[in-house]
């Protein structure tokens, strides 16, 4: 089953292209992963899915259906950045709780499957013996740990992560892995962006080589043997995260 | 003691005023939580401010000044919340355009009549004292509607004062939160103004949120105390002013920024006990 239908896909900014006819369609029970230099349009590809950027050409259907105009709760989405504020009266406990929100009716409290939900999310990514602590007292790591764990108590039929694995140590990489691949064998479908080309293969089903136009797609053994990948991860090596767009096209 | 604190009671007046003092501190307190929260200090002053237009537009069609403080305050908070996203500028300098530009109309207005003969002071600085009884009764109203609304709201307006980018990807309507938001707020400033006045509204607004907001990291109890202490100050400070004397809007004011500073000085001791 399509989860999400992407056709010609084009995303300007003011006069700057961000996204250019992209396609690609992901199936349920899939990971797709998205790589690509800084700049290659992988955050915004994700914000129009998720609704968050209107397409300036082209579609994008989930299930069917407009982003907007989806069942509160269907799409969960983590950002690369947070930008919260980290002194708001939260604690671990209740950032993840909220990913019950969209689905819960006014007035409403918690059911027993809220809470079983929640607490589920929580012990998935070891954060259980954190959820009192506020939020402005947990590492880097431990952030990113709690709003994965938000967008799986969401219960989602879409999951979007944007470079989940950028800033987090070894042991919370390999614990996102296990979830995301447990996650997907139960049917989700899962779009992240990395720039983690190495573990490709243990992450997604399918892989894909972005620079505002996708420049290949397929199996990630595939993909990570063409000459795209090749020029990215050249490039990626010598430049780092600094890899300008020049570079980017030389590399296509 | 129980004679001193009856005392004011005996008159109706008073009866009135402690009834609108306890409301507006309470309501203006509590949707003070997300205005602390969602960086908006400055919109009671502001809308405040704006629907001093709506009162003179009022004064001269010869309709009530709270339907037209009322209409101007609605447009005004739809307006910041249009030039906020049509404009792409923060909320705070959606206010400030909006606000001044309202206010000005106002006095463009009033300086174009040939006198001043208007009792446009008392809805300027308040006078709780002379709430008039159909008065008390449209503040309960507007209060209920208020109330009602921040309650259905509650859910989605906590996600989005933490997190608005994902609570819009996960399908609540952030916008729309937004402006419902700042239509509360614009009715619940109406409300306020002619219990504490104009000046005094962005204190009662913000205040009793920033005293919680020192006492406690949740959010719930944000919310409970920053209410408490709403009401509290806000009846307590109507005492004060009998006993001592003084201004009623202003008495209230000092009395909850002296909670504030109480708090912030005193918050290690306080935080482990909430």
């Amino acid at each position: 089953m399509i989860a999400v239908d992407v056709r010609d896909l084009t995303v300007r900014y003011e006069r700057v292209l961000a996204l250019d006819t992209v396609s690609f369609t992901l199936d349920t029970a899939q990971a797709l992963g998205i790589v690509g230099p800084n700049g290659s349009g992988k955050s915004t590809l994700l914000k129009t899915i998720a609704g968050l950027v209107p397409p300036t050409s082209g579609s994008v259907d989930v299930f069917g259906t407009r982003p907007r105009g989806l069942a509160p709760g269907t799409i969960a989405y983590v950002p690369q950045i947070e930008a919260v504020d980290w002194n708001f009266p939260a604690s671990v406990y209740d950032v993840v709780a909220m990913g019950r929100f969209p689905r819960m009716r006014p007035l409403s409290r918690f059911t027993k499957h809220d809470r079983e939900t929640i607490d589920r999310a929580l012990d998935a990514l070891r954060l259980g013996d954190l959820r009192t602590r506020h939020i402005s007292q947990l590492s880097g790591g431990q952030q990113q740990r709690a709003f994965v764990a938000r967008a799986i108590a969401q219960e989602p039929r879409l999951l979007l992560l944007d470079e989940p694995t950028t800033g987090v140590d070894a042991a919370t990489e390999d614990a996102l892995c296990v979830i995301v691949r447990s996650l997907v064998r139960d049917g989700l479908p899962v779009l992240m962006s990395t720039h983690d080309l190495d573990r490709a293969s243990d992450w997604f089903d399918r892989l894909m080589v972005l620079d505002r136009r996708v420049l290949a797609e397929g199996l990630p053994a595939e993909v990570l043997d063409s000459g795209a990948y090749a020029g990215i991860r050249e490039h990626t090596h010598v430049h780092g995260h600094q890899r300008t767009e020049a570079h980017a096209l030389d590399a296509s | 003691m129980s004679d001193l604190l009856l005392a004011p009671f005996q008159y109706e007046y008073m009866q009135r005023a402690f009834l609108a003092a306890l409301v507006v501190g309470t309501l203006c307190s509590t949707i003070g939580t997300y205005v602390v929260l969602r960086k908006l200090s400055f919109i009671g002053d502001g809308i405040a401010h704006a629907s001093f237009a709506g009162i003179v537009v009022a004064y001269l069609r010869g309709i009530d000044y709270y339907l037209g403080a009322a209409v101007v305050a609605v447009i005004t908070a739809l307006g910041i919340g249009y030039v906020n996203r049509r404009g792409k500028v923060s909320l705070d300098t959606a206010i400030g355009v909006l606000f001044t530009g309202a206010f000005a109309f106002g006095v463009f207005l009033m300086s174009r009549l040939p006198s001043y003969a208007v009792d446009l002071q008392g809805f300027l600085f308040g006078n709780i004292l002379a709430i008039s009884r159909s008065d008390v009764w449209l503040v309960l109203a507007l209060s209920a509607i208020v109330a009602i609304s921040l309650a259905l709201l509650y859910r989605q307006l906590l996600y989005t004062s933490f997190d608005p980018v994902v609570a819009e990807a996960s399908g609540i309507n952030a916008g729309f939160v937004e402006y419902a938001l700042l239509v509360l707020l614009a009715l619940t400033i109406i409300v306020s103004l002619e219990a504490v006045g104009i000046v005094l509204v962005a204190a009662l607004l913000v205040t009793p949120a920033a005293t919680a907001y020192q006492l406690t990291r949740s959010f719930t109890r944000m919310l409970a105390l920053s209410a408490a202490i709403g009401a509290l100050c806000a009846v307590g400070g109507l005492y004060l002013s009998y006993y001592l004397h003084a201004a009623s809007g202003a008495t209230i004011v000092l009395l909850v920024t002296g909670a504030f500073f109480t708090a912030m000085l005193s918050k290690r001791r306080w935080r482990s006990a909430l």
